[in-house]
Order: structure tokens, then C-alpha cells, then sequence
């Protein structure tokens, strides 16, 4: 049995959770709290938190073991650990209790183009950056040449990358990060960029680094990435450690404990504008019975419930006349659809000040994977009256019933059809036959 | 081939075939609480070239989309001497030690300029480059050491103003200005040392930013800029001394002028510098673990 290249025992890592400042009862209560704040403060400089301080464990009595050339992938849902996981064995932040053993120089990939700055040339950033991740001069002189051809930018090496589009600047910043070559790889989700070609690309690199027996751990919520990546992978579950094992097995698990726990998605407002005179108050999405849901097989249809109403002082004023958009986003922030009540079909306002609007996509849906809903109340081209970037994230899942004998992942596209197929056995092979296929799409 | 050490190990060829299995070495150990000097500073080590991209970048981002680029350099100490040379020298009639006021302010000014703007600068370079506190791990020591060498650039412009100066008034720098290559190292030395401590409080307490532009100014009225250090009494002259600035500053002078340097001042100043360097490096060790998660 080789020796691990990671080892963890009993890791954790205890934050403090910044309470709500106490409100005062009077003038005299909160001139004297002004006063003292200064040395409130400087008591609370101690940097572990002290016992009555309400505090939370991020991770708590991590205890894994990675072997040397391993592929290790990390699940969990947002604020399951992961990436204070990462940024321990990263080195960015210290663990408040236990200890990690590395047999290995460690290099990590938190974000694509760190450190890049807009001001200098795509050739000093790739040097900046090379250097950030811990590669000295010589050896990015050496694959220089290599990482301009990975990035496809040579024309615009001597160009700021202010002036880059975002896929070059990805594509560079990725470049700089494929041609590390430590022992461990540490990576966090940051295939999430690019256009679905350059994923590929991003996720091919990655298994060529595993092939020559790094090890990498990689965290990610895609989990098909992950299944594809990785052999073995721990389930985190609120900073614990729920299931490790053959990636299928915990995977599999993750998306049972996932459902089960309902994770209804939230309803936040808090990147909303627009005059407010009327407000969208709650949308959720529901299963078949009614009930909030957060996740949605593809293969069956999406039910949303948006409640709005006018807001007190516009008495007189009714919802008729105005417009309800939903524009669903997906997680790398591409616009995939919108639907609107003025759309054929859809039901307008009535002259109500309060309504509940239920919308029902059919099946099937979008591509499995996280999207994004952006809600638009008003009047297009003319009043905003209320906008909500962000209203509420939820997840496809892959299809309940039999689709595709192969996944369906989101490099594939974002959006789920289903196709009519047909096959004539004997054909006339003629011009003519092309056009037909053509016009049945 | 077994893997000796992990700094070869990436950058030698050799590393580009599969790390060996069942390497027994453990490289590297992460527990609670500050981290080995020795390991701390073969990291140091080992991020060298960072350090110089990261000057380089502070140099070439400084004064892009400025009209007058560079010229910043020398203007803020020219005008801040052309200024004073009116209002302290002309009108106040200021002593400077029988050297035409300008000359004496502008000796006294381009030094003291490298040393707050380098506090200055590296005392908010923590904060302002907090996001990458949280995406990647370096030896922090890297973001304010860079902000001081890179304020040397300036200093170096501003000094070829200086040659200009006195060559206008008549006088000719002397061989002893060569002794300006130690004393700037001092100067930036103390920088650093007065950096590293603003800037790891500044993480936590952003009254540090409050607090620099102020401290400063006290510190430079502190400092024989404007006037010379004779006007001090005798007695309180030690006490005077224990400013680091005051004695580096006097040096300066007297280095440029050809006359005898003080060396016991320079010594203290020295102890001092160095007494910040350390002391600085303590607390920003102390808190280096922890620059991510409240910044």
C-alpha cells in the first residue's frame, strides 16, 4: 500500500458568524455604546472567537485519505464545506482544529486569471499569473510558447486584456493554469467558464494532468464532470463528510439525500429595481401537488407560481396593462428563454390589485444543470416597475425516464427537445431527399 | 528518481514524468496556528519571481491613462518644495543651514516622499488586493514588500530632479551622495517595517485608512524637512533622534552636500528600522492565516 499524498485528520475550521448589531433603546444607551464600540472591538480582535461568540463549523472532523494519481471529485450543495475544504488545503486559510500531511508540492485553481490585471498585456499577465500559481520564471519561459497555443490569442499577446473579450480572457487565464504541473492539483469548479467547446477542451486538459499520475481534487457541483473526472468522491453534507466512495455510488447518493431534503429553492429580491409601485411578492416552483420545490427532472414540466401585487399608496392603481416577463438564465449566465403573460396564449392582468399567476412549461425542459430565473414587471421599453435579477436558482436534473442511453450533458447545449425521428428503409437517393430531412427539423 | 525536494521537483525537467509513488517525504504539514519560520521563508524563497512581476506590475499600472505619467514622480515633491520655499522660506524665513532653501527643502522632501508613499501604498496594498487573498495562496509578506520596492522607481526619477536642482544653484553633489544607495535601503527598510504593521491592522480596522494621511503628516512635521534639526535644543536631541526619519533625513543631506554624516543618528535610526522590520513581520505573521477571512 503506497503511502497517501493527502492525508487529513480530524480537520476543521470554525467561523464566527457576524451577529446583528443590537438596536438602542435610547440617545444616552447608544452615545455611551459608541463610546465603548472602539474597545468592544479590539476585545473581538482575537482572532480565534471566543466560547460565547455564536459561531459555526464550515468543516468539522474531516478525516480522507488521497492516494497518489487519484482523481478525487468533492460534492456537496452551497455551504456544504467545499471550498473552505479547498481553501485549507490550499493554504489560504488555516484550519482552527486539526491537521493535513501532504507529500506533494500543491498547486491551486480557485478562479481562472488570478491576479490577472486589466491594465497589462496578455504576455505579463500570463507571467503574473504563472508566477501567483507558484511557477517560477524559467519553466513559464519554457511553456510559453505552449500556453499561447492553448489560448489561441498570439495575435494579441502585446494587447492589455482590458481590451480582450471574455473568451480570450478565459481562454488565457485557463492556458496559464493547464500548463501547471504540480504533484496535487487542487480544483474548484473553474470549468464553469467559456463556451462549451473550450469546457471540452478545459475538461480534456484535465484528464491529460491525471494520465500523468498527478493527483487532483476537484470540487465541483457538475456532476456529470464529476463522474466523468473522477474514480472516488466525498459527499459533504453541512461540513461533515456524508459518503465517500466510487463516484457513481456517492453520487447516486447526493441525489437522494438532495431530494429528500426538499430543497426548495429561495425567492430573493435582493438585486431588485424599478419604481415599485407594484411588486412581485413570491414566485416559486412547484411540484405537480402545489408544493415549493428547488429541482425538476427535465422530462417533466416546470410549474411556476409568481404572486404579484400593488404596493399600498397606489390604491387606485391595478396590475392590468402590465407585464410579466420571466427570462431564465443558465448558470454561466447565458440567457436561455423568456416566456411572457402577453405572449399568445398566456393570461394578461385582469384589474386586480393582487394575483397569482401560474405558468407551466411543458416537458421536456432544459439540459440538466443549475438555472437562473430574472423576473421583469413593467412595461417594455417604457417603465420598470419592478426587476429581479436572480429571482430564484434551481436545478434540472437528468430525465426520470429513459432518454438516452448516454448522458445528457450540458456541453450538449442548454436547451431539452425532443425530436420526431423517422427512417425510410429504401430511399430514393435524390437532391430532393436532403430537402425533405432539411424541412422536417 | 525520488523527489528530494519540492521546489526542484517542479521546476526541473524530470518533473514533467509521473511523480514518483509512494513518495515517503512529507512536504508540507498544515495545522492551526502560525507557520514554521524555515518553511515561511524557503517560501519566500521559492516565490522570488513573483515578487518581481509584482513590482513590475505596480510600475507599468501606476501611471497608466495619466496624461503626465511618470512626471507624478517629480512633481509632487517640486511643487511641495516650490511651495515651501515661498511660504517657509520666503515669507517665514525658515533657517536652512546656509544652503539655498529649495535645495534644502527638496533634499529633505524627495526622501520623505519615497518614505510615505511607500507607507501609504503598502499599508492599503493588503486590502486592495483582497481578492486575491481569497483565490490563491503566496507568501502575503509579497504585496506590501512590493509596493515598497516599487515606490523606488519614483524616488530614482525624483532624485535626477534633484542633480538638476543643485547644479542650479551652484552646487556640485559631492561623492558622499553615493552613501544615498544604504541610506535608501534603511529608508525603505523602516517603510516596510511601518507597512507591514498598517497593513495587516488595516485588514481588520479600516481606520488605518483614516489614520495613514494623518500620522504621516504629523510624522513628517516631526522630521527636519522644512527646517534643519539644529533648531531642535541640544537636550531634547536624543529623544528627536529616536525618530528614525529625522536622523535617515539629516544623513541625506549631508550626503549630498559632501559634509560629515551623523553616524551615531544614522545607528539609531538603524536599530529602530530594524526594530519595525521585526516587530512588523511578527504581527504580520501573527495574522497572515487569517488576511482571508476578514478582509
Amino acid at each position: 500500500m503506497t503511502q497517501p499524498i493527502i492525508r487529513s485528520e480530524n480537520l476543521s475550521k470554525r467561523y464566527r458568524v457576524g451577529g446583528a448589531p443590537r438596536r438602542h433603546a435610547d440617545f444616552r444607551e447608544a452615545f455611551d455604546n459608541l463610546l465603548r464600540a472602539p474597545l468592544r472591538r479590539l476585545r473581538s480582535m482575537r482572532i480565534e472567537p471566543s466560547c460565547e461568540e455564536e459561531t459555526f463549523w464550515a468543516v468539522r472532523n474531516l478525516d480522507f485519505e488521497i492516494a497518489p494519481g487519484e482523481i478525487l471529485g468533492i460534492i456537496g450543495r452551497n455551504g456544504a464545506g467545499k471550498s473552505t475544504l479547498l481553501k485549507i488545503l490550499s493554504r489560504i486559510t488555516a484550519p482552527t482544529e486539526g491537521r493535513i500531511e501532504l507529500r506533494g508540492r500543491v498547486a491551486s485553481l480557485l478562479e481562472v486569471g488570478t491576479g490577472f490585471h486589466p491594465d497589462l498585456t496578455g504576455r505579463d499577465n500570463i507571467y503574473l499569473n504563472g508566477t501567483f500559481l507558484g511557477m517560477r520564471k524559467k519553466e513559464i519561459d519554457r511553456k510559453f510558447d505552449e500556453i499561447l497555443d492553448f489560448a489561441e490569442v498570439e495575435r494579441f499577446i502585446d494587447t492589455p486584456v482590458k481590451r480582450y473579450s471574455s473568451g480570450m480572457y478565459v481562454r488565457l487565464a485557463f492556458a496559464v493554469a493547464a500548463h501547471l504541473e504540480p504533484e496535487i492539483l487542487l480544483v474548484d469548479e473553474v470549468l464553469a467558464v467559456g463556451d462549451a467547446n473550450f469546457q471540452r477542451k478545459c475538461l480534456g486538459k484535465l484528464g491529460d494532468i491525471a494520465e500523468t499520475g498527478r493527483t487532483v481534487v476537484f470540487v465541483s457541483h457538475n456532476l456529470a464532470a464529476v463522474q466523468r473526472l473522477c474514480r472516488r468522491a466525498i459527499l459533504l453534507r453541512q461540513g461533515r463528510i456524508a459518503d465517500q466512495g466510487p463516484v457513481g455510488d456517492v453520487v447516486k447518493e447526493y441525489l437522494r439525500v438532495s431530494a429528500e431534503e426538499v430543497s426548495v429553492s429561495q425567492f430573493r429580491t435582493d438585486a431588485r429595481r424599478g419604481t415599485g409601485w407594484a411588486r412581485i411578492i413570491d414566485t416559486k416552483l412547484v411540484d405537480d401537488d402545489g408544493n415549493a420545490i428547488g429541482s425538476r427532472a427535465c422530462d417533466q414540466a416546470l410549474n411556476l407560481v409568481v404572486d404579484v401585487e400593488t404596493t399600498e399608496g397606489h390604491g387606485t392603481q391595478t396590475l392590468r396593462g402590465l407585464v410579466l416577463e420571466l427570462m431564465f438564465v443558465s448558470d454561466e449566465g447565458h440567457p436561455v428563454t423568456s416566456v411572457m403573460n402577453v405572449d399568445d396564449g398566456a393570461a394578461e392582468f385582469p384589474s386586480t390589485n393582487r394575483c397569482r399567476l401560474r405558468v407551466r412549461i411543458p416537458s421536456p425542459t432544459f439540459m440538466p444543470g443549475r438555472y437562473r430565473l430574472g423576473l421583469f414587471l413593467g412595461i417594455p421599453f417604457l417603465q420598470h416597475v419592478d426587476d429581479i435579477d436572480n429571482a430564484l436558482s434551481f436545478e434540472i436534473l437528468p430525465p426520470e425516464m429513459p432518454w438516452r442511453p448516454y448522458e445528457l450533458h450540458p456541453s450538449r447545449g442548454v436547451v431539452c427537445v425532443k425530436a420526431e425521428w423517422e427512417c425510410e428503409p429504401n430511399p430514393s437517393l435524390t437532391r430532393k431527399h436532403e430537402e425533405t430531412v432539411g424541412g422536417r427539423q | 528518481m525520488p523527489i528530494a525536494n519540492g521546489d526542484d521537483a517542479v521546476t526541473s525537467e524530470t518533473s514533467l514524468r509521473a511523480p514518483e509513488r509512494g513518495t515517503t517525504k512529507i512536504h508540507l504539514v498544515i495545522e492551526p496556528g502560525s507557520r514554521a519560520i524555515r518553511e515561511e521563508l524557503g517560501d519566500l524563497l521559492h516565490y522570488r519571481d513573483l515578487l518581481y512581476f509584482l513590482v513590475r506590475r505596480e510600475i507599468t499600472v501606476r501611471y497608466k491613462q495619466t496624461l503626465l505619467g511618470a512626471a507624478w514622480a517629480v512633481l509632487q515633491p517640486f511643487m511641495t518644495m516650490v511651495v515651501f520655499s515661498v511660504f517657509l522660506g520666503r515669507l517665514a524665513g525658515l533657517p536652512s543651514d546656509n544652503i539655498p532653501y529649495p535645495v534644502f527643502a527638496y533634499l529633505g522632501l524627495l526622501p520623505w516622499t519615497y518614505f510615505s508613499g511607500s507607507v501609504s501604498r503598502a499599508s492599503a496594498s493588503l486590502v486592495g488586493n483582497a481578492s486575491l487573498l481569497g483565490k490563491v495562496y503566496f507568501p502575503r509578506v509579497l504585496i506590501p514588500l512590493s509596493s515598497t520596492l516599487a515606490a523606488l522607481v519614483d524616488f530614482c526619477i525624483a532624485a535626477t530632479v534633484l542633480v538638476g536642482l543643485m547644479l542650479w544653484y551652484g552646487l556640485w553633489p559631492s561623492a558622499s551622495a553615493l552613501f544615498y544607495i544604504p541610506l535608501t535601503a534603511l529608508t525603505a527598510v523602516l517603510a516596510l517595517g511601518v507597512g507591514m504593521w498598517l497593513a495587516s491592522i488595516n485588514v481588520q480596522f479600516r481606520d488605518v485608512q483614516q489614520a495613514t494621511p494623518f500620522l504621516l503628516q504629523i510624522w513628517m512635521f516631526a522630521t527636519p524637512i522644512v527646517y534643519p534639526g539644529s533648531l531642535v535644543p541640544e537636550r531634547y536631541r536624543f529623544i528627536y533622534d529616536l525618530n528614525p526619519m529625522s536622523g535617515i533625513i539629516t544623513a541625506y543631506r549631508a550626503a549630498a552636500l559632501g559634509e560629515p554624516i551623523h553616524w551615531q543618528s544614522v545607528g539609531i535610526a538603524a536599530l529602530v528600522a530594524l526594530a519595525f522590520l521585526l516587530t512588523g513581520w511578527w504581527q504580520f505573521r501573527r495574522m497572515d492565516r487569517h488576511f482571508a477571512d476578514i478582509v
